[in-house]
């Protein structure tokens, strides 16, 4: 398949800042538009990606073991898990909010996990299997990332309202911090992987050398 | 030499193309790797001053009415943004109840103070002081801004708190509804624009 031609063919670099094309023989190492460093790649993004997903993968686990909140109702204390939480709704009838928590929760992440892992393997390895489709699939993570952000709000709210002493009385445990830096960290990894290095396979492919328009 | 104005570089693959003008809902592809590499935008500038001012509204009303409301054996009690930010503070998680102050309400309040910023000074054909580095601050800030996650948050909590007592959604839900929808709308990555209208 043809395709147009590469920035680095044409002696430009993308400034990532304000998105200009930047010719580098004049730019030198600035965009000239906005001031903003340019890089071809993002700077150490194997290394950065991995560093940014182990340690989230570490936080996943106290994440999903350690109690996110405590229900305090008439005396009796509870702590509840995240997975707990999807369960108590799911047998309590409502199997669309238990989906959306599950999805927000525990899929989210997951996928995350498994997307970002499969990226960087076929990167290192130079693959050039299903590149449009992992490109998309790059595209998918950093769309979902934020989404599990929302059992932090949840508990947040549930926890700022229920405040009756006695009668009743909800509080945060730390489960929720470390879901917190799952959050926090895969987006870092999404964010410091350079999908354009999906594009660097170590086969040779065809290209035409006019700038076209789309 | 090439007129580089007129490129566009795909971010997910770097090839290059020349800008096309676009019709309504139309938006341009990258034929290598399927990313969008632009969009429509059918904003103004006027346009989008007076949406942020808007939001601008809005997120006051969001932060300052209480999000919903519970009611237990006669007791009552309202909690706004603010104070589920503070509940999370307690205790030694206090590291997430500053996330979650960023990404509901340090975070989009700043975004709406630079986007008014710069758009103030915009509209009459200027960019405004320190342009460079409010519109590089407002590319930084859209990921941590998450007002469609709270959104969905505090409609989830609505659903959890409803079986134990009664729940009256507040205005600030409203507030927050209706500014999620409009900061998709005028902080996009579409403002990159600006860029080129004020040279």
């Amino acid at each position: 398949m043809s395709r147009p031609p590469l920035a680095s063919e044409l002696n430009l670099m993308l400034c990532h800042a304000c998105g200009k094309a930047c010719d580098i023989s004049v730019a030198g190492h600035c965009c000239d538009r906005c001031g903003a460093p340019l890089h071809a790649r993002k700077p150490n993004s194997l290394t950065r990606t991995w560093a940014y997903l182990i340690a989230s993968l570490v936080f996943y686990v106290p994440a999903n073991l350690l109690p996110v909140m405590n229900t305090k109702m008439l005396g009796s204390g509870d702590d509840s898990t995240i997975m707990s939480g999807v369960i108590e709704f799911w047998s309590h009838g409502a199997w669309d909010i238990a989906l959306i928590i599950f999805i927000a929760s525990i899929a989210v992440p997951a996928t995350k996990f498994v997307a970002l892992g499969l990226l960087l393997i076929t990167v290192q390895r130079g693959s050039d299997w299903a590149q449009r489709e992992r490109s998309k699939l790059y595209r998918f993570v950093e769309l979902i990332g934020y989404w599990s952000m929302l059992d932090v709000i949840v508990v947040a709210l549930v926890a700022a309202l229920v405040k009756f002493q006695a009668l009743g009385d909800i509080e945060p445990r730390p489960g929720i911090l470390f879901f917190g830096l799952v959050v926090v960290f895969t987006m870092l990894a999404a964010m410091s992987f350079d999908p354009r290095m999906i594009w660097e396979s170590r086969q040779p492919e065809e290209h035409t050398d006019e700038v076209s328009s789309h | 030499m090439l007129d580089t104005d007129q490129l566009i570089i795909c971010e997910h693959c770097d090839c290059v193309y020349h800008k096309v003008p676009l019709g309504k809902h139309q938006k341009a592809l990258c034929q290598r790797c399927g990313a969008e590499l632009q969009r429509y935008n059918g904003l103004t500038l006027q346009q989008r001053l007076a949406l942020s001012f808007t939001a601008g509204v809005l997120w006051l009303l969001a932060n300052f009415y209480p999000v919903m409301s519970i009611s237990l054996q006669g007791f009552s009690n309202s909690a706004t943004l603010w104070d589920s930010v503070l509940a999370l503070a307690t205790g030694p998680i206090t590291f997430i109840a500053l996330v979650a102050a960023i990404s509901i309400i340090i975070a989009p309040l700043f975004q709406l103070l630079l986007l008014i910023w710069v758009l103030c000074f915009a509209v009459a054909g200027q960019r405004s002081p320190g342009f460079s580095l409010c519109m590089r601050w407002l590319e930084t800030l859209r990921p941590w801004s998450m007002l469609e996650v709270c959104l969905l948050g505090a409609m989830v909590a609505v659903f959890k708190l409803a079986g134990l007592l009664d729940v009256l959604p507040g205005i600030g839900l409203l507030a927050l509804a209706a500014l999620s929808l409009l900061m998709i709308r005028v902080a996009g990555r579409d403002i990159r624009e600006l860029w080129d209208s004020l040279p």
